[in-house]
Parts: C-alpha cells; structure tokens; sequence
C-alpha cells in the first residue's frame, strides 16, 4: 500500500556495480518505503539478481559507485549478516544446498542471532520447535523438512518454499523475493503467495523479482519497474505489469 | 616442568625408550616380550626418509626425552568424568595400568569378556591370539609396546552385545615428560556382535602443566566367520601429547567389521589401521575423521587387502586442517590374486581452512586381479563461498557460518557411530576444537 508519509527503509542512487570489471549496474534508482510491494522485470540478464545480491552484499560484486541506505544507515558500510541483522532479506534465485546442517538447527541459529541482535531472548530448542511448528503452516510445508539437510535433495519448488520458511521465521523489514515464483507448481505459488501476503504490513516491505503477471495476481505490486542493461528505465503501477505481458519488452527497449 | 624438549635425535630417543622398565609375566607372554626386544634392538625409529613416513615428520617428538612411567597415578572417577560413556561396559588404563576401581563391568554379562589381560593370561583365547597379529618384528614402535606395555585390555565376543564397551586409556597429568603404553585385543566369535570404542584421552581434558607425554597403542582384533564389529578409535588426547597407534584387523568369512577413526588431539599423531580380508565375503566399512589446527599433525595410514573372493570394502576418509596443521591420509587397497569379485570404493574428502594449513591424501589401489569393481577419488576443497554467503545473509557472522559449515563437513563422519552419547559429546569437541560457534 502506498502512503508517501510512511518511512522510506530503502533508499538507492545511482547505483554502479561490477562483476570481474565487467560494469553490470550502470546506475540504479529505487525508493521503497514501509507498506510497500514493489515488483522488479526486465529480460534475462538485465540485472535484476546483480541488483539483489549487492544489496544483500554478496562479494562477488564490487559497488562502484552511487549510494544505498537502509533505514538512514550507509548499506555498503555493513557486513552481509550486520545487513540480515538490520532486517534484509534475500530469498535466492538459486538457493543453495547445505549438506549436514538440518533445517531446524539453521533456522534457529539464525532466529536466535536476530533475537540477540534485538536484545530479546533466545530460544531454547523446545521452545523454538513450537514457533517453527506455527512457521510451516505459513507455507504448509510437511514438518519432515525440518529434520533433513538445507536444501539437500529437495526439488527446485521446495527449496523456494524453505526460502520462504526463513523469511517467515526471520521476519524481515525488507524481504528481497529473487523469483521465488520460477519452478512453483500452481497450487504452490498460491499457496507461498499467500503465505508471503499474510507476513506483510504497514511496517515492512517486499520486492519482488518475477518473469510473470501471476505470481502479481496474488501479490498485489504497488509499483513494477522495469530493468533493462543494468538499470531501471520504466516505473508504473501494476497495470504496466499487464502491458508487459501483452506486448513484451521490445517497445520499451526501443524507447530507451 | 619439563615442556622443553631435550633435543634428542632420532637414535638417542629410541635408546632412551629401549632402557624402559622390564615388565615380568609368566610363560608364552615372557617369551613374546623378550622376541619383541631383540627386534626392537635392530630397528629404529623412522625417519622423512622412509617411504611410509615421508609426510610426517616426527622430529618434534623425537625432541623430547619420554621416561617409562614408574610409579602409577590414581584417579578418581571426577578426574575422567566427561569422557565416561553413559551405559557403556568399560576399562580404564591409567598411564597404561589398569584401574580396576574406575571401570565398570557390572554389564558384562554372558556374551562377552572384558578384563584387564594381566587377569587373563592363563585364557588358552588369550594365549592363542595374542602377538599374532601386530608386526612387533618390523615395526619399531609395536615392538616397543610389546615389551614395554603394563597391561592391557581383552575382550572376547560371544554372543551378541548390546552395551557398548569403551576402551578408556587415561594419560595422568605428570611432572616429567612420560612415555605410555597401551595395549588393546578383540576377539568375536562366530555369530556374535559387539560395539567397542578405543579412547585416548587426558586427565580433566585440558592442558598439562608439566610434562607432556607419548602414548603407544597397540589393537589386535579378530573377527572369526560371521562376526560382526563396530570398532570406533577416539584420539582426544591433549594438544601437546604425541600418539602413535598401530591396529591390525583379521576379518573371517562372511562377517562385517566397520571402523570409525577420529583424530582430534595430539601436537603429533599417527594411526596405522591394516585389515585384512581372509574369509570369502566379508565386509570391511571404514569411515575416518582428523580434525587438526594450531601446529597439529595427524596422519592416518589405512591397508586393506583383500585376500579372499567376493570382499566388499567401502572407505570414506576426511581431514580438516585449519591454521597451520598438517593432515595426511594414505589409503591403500589391496586385492590379491585369488580375490575374485571384490568390490571397493575409497573416497577421501578434505577441507582446508587456512591458506597455510595443508593436506597429503594418497589414496592407492593395488589390483593383481581381474573381474573387481574398485572406485577411490580424493578431493581437496575449502569452505564454500556460496554456503558461506548464504549463512552471512541469515545473520550468522562469517567466524560462526565458518564453523558451522566445518562441522557440518565433520559431522558425516561422527554421525556414522552408533552410539548417540557418544556422538553428541564428539560433536561439542569438534565445536570447541573449532572455538566455538559463538556471535
Ligand atoms: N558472478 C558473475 N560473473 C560473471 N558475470 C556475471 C556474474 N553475475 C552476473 N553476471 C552477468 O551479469 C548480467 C546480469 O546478470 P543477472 O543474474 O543479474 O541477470 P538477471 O536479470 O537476474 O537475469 P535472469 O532473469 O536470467 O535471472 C548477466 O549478463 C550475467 O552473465
Ligand atoms: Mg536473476
């Protein structure tokens, strides 16, 4: 929902990045205030995970130049966990498998990180275990994923659905969805469209990275922006979106 | 206080070492004894020169000066308290003398013998087996053992035993720099089952305050036909000790021997695992763990030979080694002439988790058949820099997400064991080895 009073938590300016001197990001602009739903398109290879990652601050990329600021606070001046721990989060195109650690143990880890980081208490695992049991539902994901390794073995869907699981768990201010719709069947993009509905409020926002106008039907954008060639040259509501779809992106790239 | 080395060389260590203290026993043990010494005259400790040894230098504990231990310490049970197994059948070697007042054989019921084998030796099992195995003719440190050890344990399977039954090789903490030896032997016979666990430890489990020391450990073990044996080897020995250990496995027809070798302790260590398949079928499963950091060298030799048809051997092997520590692993797989349908993976995995650490893996395969499958591969790789990225987009710092990944790398391993107690204990160890998983 869009209310110009509400508090800007993401602020990005002209925002340049690079990858092996390769210059991907040729200078970004996005405001993305509380309560906000913003939806980020643009053909394959225009951006958009680059854009994702370098504010979550993977380091394979360097900010070469322009500003980003979370909540008034200098992005670039924190560590990836110290930007977790202010309230970003990245769900990943691709997540990653990690063989060993099981689901519960990370997610509580992390829970009791972020706890600490807000000076309330941690969680014992009996106590977590009732919070988590409440979490799945959010996504109605079957409680035996838990118990199994991070991502290990689960299908492309259920791994966009432990993403989600972590955001539900982790409550963010600024979740960053890099195409959580991509390879959910269609009951299971209902199902995480709602779930990702339900965690929203007047005090966080979401951004969304999608191919498609269906994940927009549940997920309601406020914006849609266009990338193309590392930066954003097209911002509407979410009819621009329907636009998009009809005549894909080729008048748009002509106009830029 | 006799932390500084004496600076021996190689030679003058050994000489030290053969002027131990004489151990009287009766009979066939005498003769065993004597036969040891006059081998262990001939030999040597080895030097880089020595194919064998060529990546583990043991000049650091050549250094020191041991002296055979000469009066026995006494424990109580609070001193070895957290290495205790709950439920567990167990012997407690303290400096390599039995203590029979720490070990707790209330369980050892029918099924099984556990004594201290000074109690034994009038047993024909014992008497028949004993020496047969280990090579106290060409190995200067098992013939050390040999002459030089106390006492040590023996456990004869007979039927099928449900309590695992540890193995507890206590070192005290003393005033001069001591040399110990410990002495293993397990028998399994035909239909029976058993969980033993070999443990090294240190009094209280932290540092010492005078002397460091050297423990020398010998395991026979002997499955007969259609046996089965968990046999798990706990090196968490203090991290100024030295460990020197040296397992031989004869595996009979049909029967299933897994083994678990962890190495987490000691400024230098070496365990030497040999089995060999005699009986057509048998199975041989063996999974190892070294954990190093600081200045830590571990080094785990492994031999299986296959001398019999239709074997089956699987082999994962891991190292993590972290500041400036050296792991070495060697994996050699045998399969003889005769030894048809033998079947063998050997995998060896290894983390480095420092640019200065560093790891030596050979795995070997000898085949002087056709008609076998045999796979092994090694790999060396560090943390993953996605898991590593992903965990820092969770929150966790890099130190923490470090650990937890290492851990997780560890934890195939540990989790292989059945014995949960055991696991949850070997999985704190490796956090606190690792420092922690502190913010
Ligand atoms: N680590 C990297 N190394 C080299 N090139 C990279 C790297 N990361 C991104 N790129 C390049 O940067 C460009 C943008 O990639 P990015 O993943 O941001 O695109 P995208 O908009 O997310 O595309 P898609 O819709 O296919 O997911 C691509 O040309 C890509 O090949
Ligand atoms: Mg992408």
């Amino acid at each position: 929902m869009i209310n110009k009073a509400s508090k800007v938590l993401l602020e990005v300016k002209n925002l340049k990045a690079e990858v092996g001197g390769v210059e991907i990001l040729k200078g970004v602009d996005l405001t993305v205030r509380a309560g906000e739903v913003h939806a980020i398109m643009g053909i394959n290879g225009s951006g958009k995970s680059t854009f994702s990652k370098v504010l979550a601050g993977h380091p394979d990329y360097t900010v070469t130049g322009g500003q980003a600021s979370f909540e008034g606070q200098d992005l670039f001046s924190l560590e990836p966990e110290q930007r977790a721990r202010a309230g970003i989060f990245l769900a990943f195109q691709y997540p990653v498998e990690i063989p060993g650690v099981s689901n519960s143990a990370l997610l509580r880890l992390a829970y009791n990180t972020l706890q600490t980081e807000r000076g309330l208490e941690e969680l014992d695992p009996l106590e977590f275990d009732d919070l988590i049991q409440e979490k799945i539902k959010v996504v109605e994901m079957d409680p035996s994923f838990l118990g199994r390794s991070v991502n290990e073995g689960f299908s492309g869907g259920e791994k966009k659905r432990n993403e989600i699981l972590q955001m539900a768990v982790l409550a963010p201010k600024l979740a960053i969805l890099d195409e959580t719709d991509s390879g959910l069947d269609i009951d299971a993009l209902r199902i995480v469209a709602k779930g990702v509905n339900s965690l929203l409020s007047s005090d966080n926002a979401v951004v969304m990275v999608t191919h498609y106008q269906r994940l927009l039907n549940y997920i309601v954008p406020d914006y849609v922006h266009v990338m193309d060639g590392g930066r954003i040259v097209r911002t509407g509501g979410k009819e621009l979106a329907l636009e998009l779809e009809a005549r894909g992106y080729d008048w748009l790239r002509a106009a830029a | 206080m006799n932390l500084t080395p004496k600076n021996l060389t190689r030679e003058q260590c050994f000489e030290q070492l053969l002027l131990g203290k004489t151990v009287k026993s009766a009979g066939w043990l005498e003769n065993i004894r004597v036969e040891a010494l006059a081998h262990a005259r001939t030999l040597n400790f080895p030097s880089v020169r020595h194919d064998d040894w060529r990546f583990t230098d043991l000049s650091q504990l050549y250094l020191h000066g041991f002296q055979p231990v000469d009066s026995f310490a006494r424990l109580t049970l609070d001193d070895i308290r957290q290495w205790l197994i709950p439920g567990a059948i167990r012997l407690v070697f303290v400096d390599g003398c039995y203590a029979a007042e720490l070990s707790d054989l209330k369980h050892a019921g029918a099924g099984v013998v556990v004594t201290s084998l000074a109690e034994r030796l009038g047993d024909r099992q014992v008497e028949s087996s004993f020496g047969r195995y280990a090579p106290y003719k060409q190995d200067a440190f098992v013939a050390l053992n040999t002459n030089f050890f106390e006492d040590g344990s023996w456990v004869h399977v007979t039927g099928e035993v449900a309590r695992p039954i540890q193995l507890l090789h206590v070192a005290s903490k003393r005033e001069v720099s001591s040399a110990i030896y410990s002495r293993n032997m397990v028998v399994v016979e035909p239909f029976s089952r058993a969980t033993v666990i070999e443990d090294y430890v240190v009094e209280g489990g932290v540092g010492l305050e005078g002397g460091t020391y050297f423990t020398n450990a010998v395991t026979e073990v002997v499955l007969k036909n259609d046996a089965q044996l968990q046999h798990i080897r706990v090196q968490r020995e203090d991290k100024n000790a030295f460990h020197i250990g040296h397992c031989t496995v004869e595996v009979g027809k049909n029967s299933v021997y897994s083994a678990t070798s962890l190495a987490f302790g000691a400024r230098v260590s070496r365990h030497a695992l040999h089995i060999v398949q005699q009986g057509e079928g048998a199975e041989m499963h063996l999974n190892g763990l070294a954990l190093v950091a600081g200045r830590q060298i571990a080094d785990t030799h492994t031999q299986v030979d296959h001398a019999a048809p239709r074997g089956k051997s699987t082999q994962l092997h891991k190292c993590i080694a972290d500041a400036s520590a050296h792991a070495i692993f060697s994996g050699k797989i045998i399969v003889h002439t005769g030894a048809a349908g033998t079947d063998s993976v050997q995998s060896s995995r290894n983390l480095l988790l420092s640019g200065k650490a560093r790891i030596d893996t050979q795995p070997q395969l000898e085949i002087f058949n056709d008609d076998v499958s045999c796979k092994h591969g090694a790999t060396i790789g560090q943390i993953d820099a996605g898991a590593l990225f992903f965990l820092k987009s969770r929150g966790l710092t890099e130190e923490r997400a470090r650990n937890l990944l290492t851990h997780a790398f560890a934890a195939e391993i540990i989790a292989k064991i059945p014995v949960p107690a055991l696991v949850e204990a070997l999985s704190k160890t490796i956090l606190e080895r690792m420092g922690g998983l502190g913010t």
